[in-house]
């Protein structure tokens, strides 16, 4: 497996300049909003990619739930916390979009406004997790999980049930998109999907470890001290 | 190329970048601990 990761690290920055390349270069110029709409190659593969890995977080926290199994619970963390990262350029990306094509940097729209509490939500998972030193944490941030997980279809189908400013999805849900732009946006989300395990990967190795050398140290601090 | 498609971008990067910084500094961290343990072991 350690052998793998330089390998997949290659062809995964291979890929994402493939997709870079795609996004500035292969992909036709939008019409009506020009060179600002490859913005689109970034934010929407960055939005898909932190919805699975809430997913994930989801999936580990009730496993974590049903069995106490510790790898879960790593995997439960390391997932939200790429998933933040992923969030993030989601928040930052689409009002750098929205200044030039809505003539503002934000609204409080249906869309917007929950894409803000869903990273809230994950951004108090993640404080809970870091400042709690309680035994029953990983019980309690589970549960939150659970919570910030139901969020994450009311997300995705805001722009399908409520009137906002945000575009439509664009597939189904009413919006549509030139084949050409659809093909670079899936590269782009393959790229960032790929990423993305590469760094819960690393993440998870660092967490695994981290928990190795704090039990080592408390093992440490109960043996007996040779006398001087 | 355009400034707000630079400047998202440019964004994404850093932002990603800044965070494999921080899981470098975790990991610089952790290692010198492990280094202390391994000192501190009869």
């Amino acid at each position: 497996m350690n052998r793998a990761f330089p390998v997949l690290g290659v062809l995964t920055a291979i890929l994402l300049s493939y997709a870079l390349y795609m996004a500035l270069v292969v992909a036709p110029t939008e019409q009506t909003m020009g060179d600002v709409q490859r913005i689109f190659y970034y934010h929407v593969p960055s939005a898909w990619t932190a919805f699975i890995l809430f997913t994930i977080n989801l999936v580990a926290s009730l496993v974590y739930l049903a069995r106490r199994q510790p790898a879960a619970d790593i995997v439960a963390l390391v997932s939200a916390e790429v998933g933040v990262v992923f969030c993030t350029i989601v928040l930052v990306t689409g009002p750098i979009w929205a200044r030039p094509v809505w003539g503002i940097w934000w609204t409080w729209d249906m869309r917007l406004t929950s894409t803000l509490v869903l990273w809230l939500i994950y951004v108090s998972y993640l404080v809970l997790r870091r400042f709690s030193a309680s035994g029953e944490t990983p019980v309690l941030a589970a549960a939150l999980a659970i919570f910030g997980a139901l969020c994450v279809p009311f997300v995705y189908f805001s722009i399908w049930f409520f009137r906002t400013q945000h575009p439509q999805p664009v597939m189904g849900g009413g919006g549509s998109i030139d084949p050409r732009m659809l093909h670079v946006l899936l590269i782009n989300w393959l790229a960032f999907s790929c990423f993305a395990f590469l760094v819960c990967w690393s993440r998870y190795r660092l967490e695994k470890l981290q928990r190795e050398v704090e039990q080592a140290q408390a093992l440490a601090s109960l043996a007996p001290r040779s006398p001087r | 190329m355009n400034g707000y498609l630079l400047a998202a971008y440019a964004a994404t990067w850093i932002i990603h970048m800044a965070y494999l910084a921080t899981l470098v500094g975790r990991y610089s961290r952790l290692k010198r601990e492990i280094e202390e343990l391994k000192k501190n072991q009869p």
